[in-house]
């Protein structure tokens, strides 16, 4: 293994090399993600360049092993990689569902199969990924899940419908629960089916949010026909790969909490637009909430450090995805209450250009302590999986 | 950010010691006995060398540093150990290293280090550790300074066999070290809520010679930030360890305590708060192990994260002490149970050097606003 700083000196020589310009710029808006797959459009010849070339050296997974085409970095190499793309400002070159959820479960749980069928393709971005979890009555209480795959022989056949589906709309092939068996306690009979979009039977309805916006469906499975070497893992085994699954969504749905690369602190932010009057920000109220603001999210941002180096040593507590998951929902919707403070009436806007970008990025913000598992069941999983409270 | 294998091994040992030597039982004694502090249980700190731990080897410390200290605070933190640590060894002995000569480091810091001499810091005089408008001063009178003015709430001052009178002026803050019972000292002792006794100082027309000056006069700006972040962090420290124990003995009422035919720890009300002031606890480990990280790297993010970790640990004790006493009801309001004792020591740690509004507004400051 060549030595760190070595490997430091050559990714920063490679990323000043490959980066294209407009992939430094911070992203304006969600619409600034690229995220891949068949009907892909990409916004800039820039945006495709840096996923081709990430994908090419296997960096759009950088910790994935190699043989599937990823990165195949060591942690430390990984981090150093993060470091410096951080450093230039450089765009994560693809956002994935496939890359955040479903990779790290077919890399645990798929045949050799699967994982050389799949895994390739979520890498360089071919395919985009939807997630078929939650159903019109299997939200918080997801596994009382109704949507049903028949074995009928050479494949199964499947009924019934998901909400809530991310991008169904956009998205090439789903990652699906399903009761394969209805007559044992909820949890046993679950599978983990993998199925085209493009299926017949398949059809989705984006659903209008709050926002004005729609990132979510609702999708329709109407005897759908799928192939019995697309069930993952074991039948009637699928609870155990949604709930590593589910640790992966929450740990991604964290880093909302997160603060934004390059980004002026709240408090810089706020002075920037209130005024400031004897060095301090004019309104006190203000100051006092940026800071105690400020105060979480540094603190949150370095849990996130240390809850990572502490896995790596194999000292990690295994429900802190759910710490990470709440806390870091709670204080993105604090981030956007106070952005929403400091743009005052001017926030107000609803236009549907970038004018009204930060109260839809309020009202957005909303669902992040119900999606992926409220806020109320990521307490519950702290309280008896962590504290051991009794039932 | 994890605790190497000599910090880890420092930190059990603390903990092995410090539920032997001194468990709540050693404090209710102390105070059952009218007294306010426990001179044997810093000798024994002493022998294993503790009070050098921050102390450069030079001047025969361990030179361990400062997350070395915070271990141990986080440690003392959980059994509420009364000893000069945290004022003398860690805090007091900061500022001389950064402030002081060659000659009166090795004056004062040997004996320091090993538990011999106590020095504490006096700086405050508002009661809000407000060091912008300190007023006492020293005017030079020959080769020696004069001082005069007070100083207010030095928690065990009058305990301590050197005090550190920081001094304002038109020349700037300057610090001086000044003996027990030199002459024109007076001090006034007030009882305070975790048995503890806070001095109110005077100082008369204080004579002290030039040595007695650190550093230079209206020099000590700096070493003050430092030792500030000092405090900061490593009180940070003993209230982490405060909260961490308040919270672990609370969920066990919860899983014992019975009402309603049913363990309390059932009810999701008291479930979701429990599970909310453990991810607090977590967060407040990781802004703690930051902050003293940067003071042993002297980084210059280390007044920001100091402060940080100082105005988010005030949080979660606040709230992990009056937790504490609401979920074990009744019996958490009764003097015969412990629990009461660590929301009284937290009340004290909270204030002590900057409570939560004296580092958030400091943090708010150095981020530029």
């Amino acid at each position: 293994m060549e030595n760190l700083e070595t490997f430091r000196q050559n990714t920063r020589d490679w990323l000043e090399a490959n980066c294209p310009d407009d992939m430094r710029q911070p992203m304006r808006s969600d619409e600034d993600q690229c995220w891949g797959g068949r009907n892909w459009v990409f916004k800039s010849e820039g945006q495709k360049l840096w996923l081709e070339r990430m994908a090419a050296k296997g960096w759009t997974a950088p910790r994935w092993p190699s043989e599937y085409g990823g990165g195949g970095l060591s942690g430390p190499e990984a981090k150093i990689l993060g470091e410096e793309m951080a450093r230039i400002g450089a765009r994560r070159p693809l956002s994935s569902f496939g890359l955040d959820m479903l990779g790290p479960a077919l890399l645990l749980y798929a045949t050799e199969e699967q994982k050389q069928q799949y895994i390739p393709d979520i890498i360089n971005g071919k395919i985009r990924w939807c997630q078929g979890y939650s159903e019109p009555n299997a939200g918080s209480d997801l596994a009382s899940l109704r949507t049903k795959a028949e074995d009928m022989g050479d494949h199964y056949l499947i009924n019934g419908s998901k909400v809530w589906t991310s991008y169904a709309d956009k998205a090439d092939w789903i990652f699906c629960l399903v009761r394969t068996d209805f007559d044992c306690p909820k949890h046993e009979g679950i599978s983990f089916m993998l199925f085209d979009m493009a299926s017949e039977g398949v059809s989705t309805k984006p659903i209008k949010l709050i926002s004005g916006t729609s990132p979510f469906c609702e999708t329709f499975f109407d005897n759908v026909q799928v192939p019995k070497a697309q069930l993952v893992g074991t039948l009637n085994k699928g609870w155990e790969i949604a709930k590593y699954l589910l640790t992966h969504e929450r740990a991604m749905i964290g880093g909302f909490g997160l603060a934004g690369g390059g980004m002026k602190g709240m408090g810089q932010m706020a002075a920037a637009k209130r005024g400031t009057k004897d060095g301090r920000l004019r309104d006190a109220s203000l100051r006092a909430e940026a800071s105690s603001f400020e105060i979480d999210e540094m603190a949150f941002g370095l849990t996130i450090e240390r809850i990572t180096d502490e896995t790596k040593a194999g000292q990690g507590t295994g429900a802190s995805s759910s710490i990470l998951k709440m806390y870091g929902t709670e204080l993105n919707k604090l981030r956007q209450e106070l952005f929403m403070a400091i743009g005052a009436t001017d926030a107000l806007n609803f236009d549907t250009d970038s004018k009204g970008a930060l109260v839809r990025s309020w009202l957005r913000s909303k669902a992040n302590s119900i999606e992926g598992g409220t806020t109320e069941v990521q307490l519950n999983i702290i309280a008896k999986r962590i504290l051991g409270l009794p039932a | 950010m994890i605790l190497s294998e000599e910090q880890q091994l420092l930190k059990d040992s603390a903990k092995a010691f410090l539920s032997e030597s001194a468990p709540i039982s050693a404090l209710r004694a102390m105070r059952d006995a009218g007294e306010d502090h426990m001179p044997e249980l810093w000798t024994k700190m002493s022998e294993m060398g503790w009070p050098g731990i921050v102390i450069p080897d030079a001047y025969s410390g361990l030179e361990f540093g400062y997350v070395g200290a915070g271990v141990v605070l986080e440690e003392m933190g959980r059994t509420l150990a009364l000893s000069p640590f945290l004022s003398s060894a860690v805090v007091a002995a900061s500022l001389i290293n950064q402030l002081g000569s060659e000659q009166q480091k090795e004056k004062y810091l040997p004996g320091i280090a090993s538990g011999e001499l106590t020095a504490v810091l006096a700086a405050d005089e508002t009661g809000y550790f407000d060091l912008s408008s300190i007023e006492t001063t020293a005017s030079a009178s020959g080769g020696a300074y004069v001082l005069a003015g007070n100083k207010r709430g030095v928690i065990d001052g009058h305990n301590a066999d050197l005090l550190l009178v920081v001094t304002g002026g038109d020349e700037g803050m300057s610090v001086f070290a000044i003996e027990r019972g030199a002459e024109g000292v007076s001090c006034e002792t007030r009882l305070i809520v975790d048995s503890q006794r806070a001095a109110d100082i005077t100082l008369d027309n204080v004579t002290v010679s030039g040595d007695a000056l650190l550093g230079s006069l209206g020099g000590a700006s700096e070493a003050m930030e430092f030792t500030i972040d000092v405090a900061a962090a490593c009180s940070a420290a003993e209230m982490l360890g405060i909260s961490i124990e308040t919270f672990e003995r609370t969920v066990g009422y919860l899983k014992e305590r019975e009402q309603f035919g049913e363990k309390i720890g059932t009810f999701q009300g008291l479930q979701h708060r429990a599970a909310q002031l453990f991810a607090e606890i977590e967060v407040s480990k990781s802004a703690v192990l930051a902050a003293l990280q940067a003071l042993d790297a002297n980084s210059e993010k280390r007044s920001v994260l100091a402060s940080m970790a100082k105005a988010k640990c005030s949080k979660v004790v606040r709230n992990a002490t009056e937790e504490g006493v609401q979920m074990h009801g009744g019996i958490g309001m009764t003097d015969e149970f412990d629990i009461g004792f660590f929301l009284k020591r937290a009340a004290v740690c909270r204030q002590a050097y900057g409570d939560y509004h004296f580092h958030a507004d400091r943090f708010a400051s150095l981020r530029g606003y």
